[in-house]
């Protein structure tokens, strides 16, 4: 019988991960989102116990186990290399933030 | 007309004893009088309502009508619809006016439905309460201070609140049958790959599926036959024959092997839920059906396989709001990098932020095998502890939730423990599988308590007459929130 509350989660694997705030900062960048150092710390907080609960998939033995990614094991369909869709720039850059002559704008990149 | 069905709604359109519009119209009353009460819906137009509902009237007078056309429905924000504000339950989505339909929301017009709203859900998915929605958390009728489930909770509360008979819904890791459990409806999620993914706001693609939600079985099945079919826009649909989901609904089912986990009524279940559920096998029983003990030994694994997994891809998927040609933009940044992380910053909330963080790292340099593979590999377990299940029995049942609705509030500041309360829903993701909730009594508050009902892929004919065999003989889907009647 296995007892599925949340002490048994926490508790198990609590302190195995050691996520520091200089990952919480790295990986916020990778992700292209701002965080503040209060926000970077509640993080800290949160990830350190939801890694907690993830190791636990490292007591397994995996061995010989092929990944499995969709459950019937398809392969992707290839479709014919003809043109399927038509021009809809009018429509699509409608409710962009920004346009000018049929461009997005985004600040400049390039010097 | 407050307690009806789909079906009987349907059968009164068909017998001209009802239009369309006056239907519609009772609906729409409804949820002007009772939809602030429980923040269910995020968009509603009236207008486009009616259209849609006069549109149905002139077909079925032109005797062009189908099953659904004419019954109102109501679809989950996660769905774009072309002319409506499709936003997700997220800031960053506040603007956005879908210039396009998803293939479920072509597949219910092309049927005739009517769509009068777009339902409140958790912001992306994500979430088990409705609370991380950028609209406000969806209140449950059955008490207005507990939570509907997530994260199809304003579709649950529209539905078991009768501001609509049914609605679509989708599920990643229980989003479907959790809510549907906590407000006391019936909700299927069907096999990955039934229904088209096509224009569906992906949160983790290759565990996400739609379904409908609705109050009875018969209902689920009218529903899933118009969403149900391949779409050549998604990759992962499957091409398969079209079925009639209600073709063995009015089944017998003695003699059916009803398959039960004994991992599923371990420590972690209520006692009230386990009541309901002991009570939910005994009318089986009387039903001819036989039990049979199995096991899922490696169920344990599966909240923490998919928090690697739907996380991973997550991040990936929600890579695309950076404010550059939809969507929000920061108001104030001072270079592209900048307007990407404030943007991001500013238009996600706390909980998609967590999860893209968690995604991030465990795909970043030297975790991937560490993570992403490893889950994919004890996934396939998963399957196969399902796989060897069947062949001891045809179905299995247990309950959808370890408890009945908790309050709002109770668990939003501890992800941890809002994880755990997907712990019997999140497998039948991983594997695939079809997986259902029907509603099979009270606890000793007066919630609702859900009867999950897991079938071998493609199953769902099966599922639904397991379902409605039960409802036959229970009367559970058709008791009412007593608070739906009045405004206060």
């Amino acid at each position: 019988m296995i007892p599925y509350t949340a002490a048994f989660f926490k508790g198990f694997y609590r302190g195995f991960m050691a996520l520091t705030i200089d990952d919480v900062k790295r990986v916020a960048h990778l992700a292209r989102i701002a965080v503040e150092e209060a926000e970077a710390k509640t993080a800290l907080g949160q990830l350190t116990g939801i890694f907690g609960l993830i190791e636990q998939m490292q007591a397994v033995d995996v061995a010989g186990i092929e990944p499995m990614a969709h459950a019937q094991d398809i392969v992707l369909r290839l479709r014919d290399d003809v043109v399927t869709e038509h021009d809809q720039r009018e429509l699509f850059q409608a409710i962009a933030p920004q346009v000018e002559a049929g461009l997005y704008l985004v600040p400049k990149v390039i010097e | 007309m407050l307690n009806s069905t789909l079906a009987s709604l349907s059968r009164e359109l068909a017998a001209k004893k009802l239009s369309s519009v006056e239907a519609s119209e009772y609906y729409i009353n409804r949820i002007n009088r009772l939809s602030n009460k429980y923040n269910c819906f995020i968009t509603l137009n009236e207008e486009l309502s009616l259209a849609q509902a006069r549109a149905a009237d002139q077909l079925r007078a032109a005797g062009r009508a189908q099953p659904l056309t004419g019954v109102p429905i109501a679809q989950k924000d996660i769905f774009c619809t072309k002319g409506w504000l499709t936003t997700c339950g997220s800031k960053i989505l506040s603007n956005f006016v879908s210039p396009y339909d998803a293939h479920v929301v072509e597949r219910l017009n092309a049927a005739g439905a009517v769509n009068l709203g777009k339902t409140n859900m958790d912001e992306f998915a994500m979430g088990s309460s409705n609370e991380t929605s950028y609209y406000g958390p969806v209140k449950n009728p059955w008490d207005v201070s507990t939570v509907p489930g997530g994260s199809s909770g304003g579709s649950a509360a529209a539905v078991a609140a009768r501001l609509v008979p049914a609605a679509t819904g989708t599920d990643t890791g229980g989003s479907i049958r959790q809510p549907a459990a906590l407000t006391g409806i019936s909700g299927l999620k069907p096999t990955y790959g039934v229904v088209s993914r096509y224009g569906m706001i992906a949160f983790a693609s290759s565990l996400d599926q739609a379904g409908p939600m609705a109050r009875t079985a018969e209902d689920l099945a009218l529903m899933l036959n118009a969403m149900a079919g391949f779409d050549e826009r998604d990759s992962t649909s499957l091409r398969r024959d079209p079925e009639d989901y209600g073709r063995d609904l009015a089944r017998p089912i003695a003699g059916l092997r009803v398959g039960l986990p004994k991992e599923f009524f371990a420590d972690g279940v209520s006692p009230d839920v386990a009541k309901a559920l002991d009570e939910a096998i005994a009318q089986y029983k009387k039903l001819g059906c036989e039990m049979v003990e199995v096991a899922l030994p490696n169920m344990a694994l599966s909240v923490p396989v998919y928090y690697v997994l739907a996380p991973a891809e997550a991040s990936s998927n929600l890579a695309r709001f950076d404010g550059a040609r939809y969507g929000y933009r920061a108001k104030e940044y001072a270079d592209l990098l900048d307007m990407y992380k404030r943007t991001r910053a500013e238009g996600f909330g706390a909980e998609v932020k967590r999860r893209i963080l968690i995604g991030t790292y465990v795909l970043s340099h030297g975790y991937y095998d560490a993570y992403y593979i490893r889950a994919q590999k004890l996934r396939r377990l998963i399957a196969q502890d399902f796989a060897a299940a069947f062949e001891k029995c045809d179905i299995i049942m247990g309950p959808t939730t370890p408890t009945t609705a908790f309050k709002l509030g109770e668990k939003a500041a501890d992800p941890v423990q809002m994880y755990l309360s997907d712990i019997y829903t999140i497998a039948v993701n991983l594997a695939g599988l079809p997986g259902m909730s029907i509603p099979c009594g009270f606890d000793g508050k007066g919630l609702p308590v859900g009867l999950q009902i897991i079938g071998d892929y493609f199953r769902e004919a099966q599922m639904l007459n397991v379902a409605h065999q039960y409802q036959l003989a229970t009367d559970w889907h058709e008791r009412m929130p007593s608070g739906i009647l009045s405004e206060g």
